[in-house]
């Protein structure tokens, strides 16, 4: 399989304690297969405030395509929750669609 | 874990909503009550909030009553203060009491560990199912197994709950550190 563009460079952090995190991953993975992306992904798992407060995360599941958060953040509350996704049809999720991976790597690097 | 099992009498409590009034559990005597542990800011509560509210909807006439408790540090979690129920309360028309647990003793005491997590109760208080409302917590429409509603149609009818237990999922109770 030929993956298209430049190698685009993810980071996926997570906090164990929020259950949403496998899901996330495995919806990035599948918009990675499905779409032919290019991209090398890292995962990060986040264990203490003070490693959220290092890395600015704001909850988790974080997903960063090439340094920019596939939602912009809301706060600048850093620490260990569960984050809050806006979707397309209004709703509120602890997870980000699968619409709103996509439309991370349609931007460009 | 939780501190009461599928048989065991609800600890009684006594708090306030955001109506400003004293709800006790006794209040409710006679009728059916689902003790949802809760809050507002984590986002599995806010994916089943409006289930939560339909659900309330649905089965008021049949004598069931939903209690919110949100039991979390306001001091770490300001989003979660008193005020802030109030105007979510208000934001969302709840069809139910949102009550303060300031102290966190009604979550010791039910032993909760998540939001939303729920204990529901027969009229006689005993309780006869605990854990997740439904086993979708993303998407309403991909629900297969609405595990609340299956286990009131149960205990209104008379019935065994099929699955009386099942792993509460998501955001941890914020508990106090001093």
């Amino acid at each position: 399989m030929v993956l298209e563009g430049k190698k685009r460079q993810v980071k996926f952090l997570y906090w164990e304690d929020c259950q949403s995190h496998d899901e996330a991953l495995a919806r990035l993975k599948k918009v990675l297969r499905e779409d032919n992306i290019n991209a090398e992904v890292e995962v990060i798992r986040i264990q203490t405030d003070e490693e959220a407060r290092e890395l600015r995360f704001i909850g988790s599941p974080t997903i960063l395509v090439d340094g920019k958060d596939i939602q912009p953040p809301t706060t600048s509350r850093y620490g260990l929750v569960c984050r809050a996704y806006f979707l397309e049809d209004g709703r509120v999720s602890p997870l980000p669609s699968e619409t709103m991976i996509r439309a991370a790597f349609k931007k460009r690097p | 874990m939780a501190n009461i099992k599928v048989g065991d009498r609800a600890p009684d409590f006594t708090l306030t909503g955001v109506d400003d009034k004293a709800h006790s559990l006794n209040d409710y005597r006679e009728r059916k009550v689902v003790v949802i542990f809760s809050c507002n800011h984590c986002p599995y509560v806010r994916a089943w909030e409006d289930r939560m509210i339909a659900i309330q909807a649905d089965y008021l006439a049949r004598g069931v009553q939903l209690i919110a408790i949100n039991s979390n540090d306001a001091d770490k979690y300001p989003e979660d203060s008193f005020e802030n129920m109030k105007m979510r309360a208000k934001e969302k028309s709840f069809n139910f009491p949102y009550l303060r647990d300031k102290d966190q003793k009604v979550a010791r005491s039910y032993g909760a560990q998540r939001t939303p997590e729920v204990f529901l109760f027969d009229r006689n208080f005993i309780l006869r199912y605990h854990g997740a409302i439904d086993d979708n917590y993303d998407e309403p429409k991909a629900v297969k197994t609405p595990y609340l509603r299956n286990a009131l149609d149960a205990v209104l009818s008379g019935k065994t709950i099929r699955v009386a237990e099942t792993q509460p999922v998501g955001c941890t109770v914020k508990w106090k550190t001093n």
